[in-house]
């Protein structure tokens, strides 16, 4: 059974539909990650799985229950915010006990249960301050602790980690994996960071303009991208259009520009049916600059280098290859090429994913 | 000049019209009612410049003054009181608005651009003996005669809470509004009702807002003459209808003087109990 499902759920705000018939079932224990630009409703479907928001149309489950009638405090989510949302009146042991007092908690219960949250998220010194004392990312572990406290049926993190700075972001992104894996709670991670996403979950589920676009595994849904929208949100794509000649085997044959026939294998480009238009999609940091022709295996075409972009450990080049500009991500080894070189673009088929046209 | 020097010295700059203002209407007439208090008015009318404690004496001696002085201060109090109770679902109402809540506060500024005095006056209309309300009791057949509603403390508080509910509201609505909606929502998903959030969450953090309204209606409130004047019967006087008494019906300025000043001792004293407590900066958000 499903910790939650949605069926075909639809919210509109007047003329405005947010959501699009989006259904979904997420797994017991699973962290699944929302991933979209703003907009995209991502924030939408989480607020209505919290209670937060009414669907136009549809249905929720949580734990196989159908939770449409049912009203937020009933529901036993955790919730947190990105702006923490502690309450700035009460000292972090009354924020994270706050919850466990609409429980059947005995009272001499929760001081312990408290310390345990705080243990946690390893902050178990500052139950006596307020939260203006704290720091963001430590009022973010506290908000964590408080929604955690009440063992949630699930935990529901709206963009937890966008109001950090980016350091502090990575940390807490490893904190917050670890506490989920450790309590096991089946969680729904909203973010538009694609990083996070890929980092943080069991699953994406990626959401543009109010519609599911893909479900997948973070490697899934990175390397065999559904559609235009998922290859370019999730990293740097080079999508071009090719022509599909047919099916042979497990290979795809594809005639795309700059470099001609190209046979990818089947697995790669599962929406394809097969002769056709088609698109080709290739990851910015599988197209590899070289200042020497390709060795066996690998396409190669000639390019010219037209910007930089230095980024430390990496490189991204945009590149022009006869009448189409590439961009190309590509690992430092000793120094990157100036711009108005001239360079070799490496390419293994194998790398290439298509899209039907 | 240095930049610090120049910072140091800018805000004085631009406080100085006002402070002029301040000396000029303010605190120099302020310093002229302190000595006139000191005058005494002799059985002739004329004033007796010197310095005299007689005023002083029968202004704190009297129980005259100090029962009207305990009764403006239980009005004022009644009137804080129904404001709070009212204005505070009003005020909660603006604030958690979906629609154009410019709109809604534009609708609680409009009986400020009629007249106070006109406004209070108003109520005769409404429930004098010749007024809606009678007439249409009569004219529905509930009554026979008229009845005398008005001239009596019931009615000066309703004309005050009418006067003073904006302020309260005003108040209550920026405390209300600058709290953020995701901490109802994080109360209500750890299991509070909309109620409990209410009193766990929104409540103790407009409290600052509710009191900066308590404060300033209970200071406009017993600082008025106008309303008991026109909607207070004989024996309804608050402390402000004896100053304006000794000073415009007897002309007797220097027991005027020593009244008001007891009044601005009072509610002055009220104000510092309330920096003291909350911080005026909490009133300057409500104003503004």
């Amino acid at each position: 059974m499903s910790a939650v499902t949605l069926n075909n759920i639809v919210k509109r705000f007047g003329d405005f539909t947010a959501v699009h018939r989006s259904s979904l079932e997420i797994a017991e224990g699973a962290f699944v990650t929302l991933l979209g630009p703003s907009g995209c409703g991502k924030t939408t479907n989480l607020r209505m799985i919290a209670g937060l928001l009414d669907p136009t149309e549809g249905e929720i489950l949580i734990g196989g229950r159908r939770v449409n009638d049912v009203p937020i405090h009933k529901r036993n989510l955790g919730l947190v915010f990105q702006n923490y949302a502690l309450f700035p009146h009460k000292t972090v042991a009354e924020n994270v006990a706050f919850g466990l007092k609409y429980r059947d908690v005995p009272a001499s219960e929760i001081p312990g249960r408290v310390q345990d949250a705080l243990d946690l998220v390893q902050l178990p010194d500052v139950g006596e301050r307020y939260p203006k004392a704290l720091s963001g990312g430590q009022q973010q572990r506290i908000a964590l602790a408080r929604a955690i406290v009440i063992e949630p049926d699930v935990l529901l993190l709206d963009e937890p980690l966008s109001a950090l700075d980016a350091n502090l972001r990575e940390d807490m992104r490893v904190e917050l994996k670890r506490i989920q894996e450790r309590i096991g709670v089946t969680t729904i991670f909203v973010t538009h960071d694609q990083s996070e996403a890929l980092a943080m979950s069991d699953q994406i589920v990626v959401m543009s303009d109010g519609r599911v676009e893909q479900v997948g595994e973070p490697e899934e849904v990175y390397n065999t991208p559904a559609s235009e929208f998922v290859a370019n949100f999730l990293g740097a794509s080079n999508i071009l259009d090719a022509e599909c000649s047919g099916r042979t085997g497990g290979k795809l044959s594809l005639d795309a520009p700059i470099f001609g026939d190209l046979s990818i294998p089947a697995e790669k480009a599962p929406n394809l049916g097969g002769a056709g238009r088609a698109k080709l999609v290739i990851r910015a940091e599988k197209l590899v600059l070289s200042a020497t022709p390709a060795p066996e295996g690998t396409v190669s075409v000639p390019a010219t280098v037209e910007t930089v972009d230095y980024q430390g450990q990496a490189v991204r080049y945009f590149v022009r290859a006869g009448e189409t500009q590439l961009q190309a991500i590509n690992m430092i080894d000793e120094h990157p090429f100036a711009a108005g070189a001239q360079v070799h673009l490496h390419l293994r088929p194998q790398d290439c994913a298509a899209l039907p046209g | 000049m240095s930049v610090e020097a120049r910072e140091a010295r800018q805000p004085w700059i631009l406080l100085s019209p006002a402070l002029t203002a301040v000396t000029l209407l303010l605190f120099i007439p302020l310093i002229f009612i302190v000595i006139y208090s000191f005058w005494l008015r002799t059985a002739t009318g004329a004033e007796q410049v010197g310095f005299y404690l007689d005023n002083w004496r029968e202004v704190l001696s009297d129980r005259f003054y100090r029962d009207i002085l305990l009764n403006t201060l239980k009005i004022a109090a009644i009137t804080t009181v129904v404001c709070a109770l009212m204005g505070y679902p009003a005020a909660y109402f603006i604030a958690r608005a979906r629609g154009n809540k410019a709109i809604l506060l534009l609708l609680l500024m409009l009986p400020f651009w009629i007249s106070y005095i006109i406004r209070t006056m108003s109520w005769i209309n409404i429930l004098g003996v010749s007024g809606a309300f009678n007439s249409a009791m009569i004219w529905i057949g509930l009554i026979d005669e008229p009845i005398q509603m008005l001239y009596n403390e019931t009615t000066v508080i309703l004309g005050l809470v009418h006067f003073l509910l904006p302020f309260m509201i005003l108040n209550v609505f920026v405390s209300v509004d600058g709290i953020d909606t995701n901490l109802e929502d994080a109360a209500n998903s750890l299991g509070a009702t909309r109620w409990q959030a209410f009193v766990q969450v929104t409540l103790p953090l407009s409290l600052p807002g509710l009191a900066a309204g308590g404060l300033l209606c209970f200071v406009l409130g017993a600082g008025t003459y106008i309303t008991p004047l026109i909607l207070g019967g004989p024996t309804d006087a608050m402390f402000a209808n004896l100053v304006f008494e000794a000073i415009i019906t007897q002309l007797n300025w220097p027991l005027g003087s020593a009244l008001s000043l007891m009044l601005l001792a009072v509610l002055g004293g009220l104000v510092l109990i309330y920096n003291h407590y909350l911080g005026m900066s909490q009133l300057a958000k409500g104003l503004g």
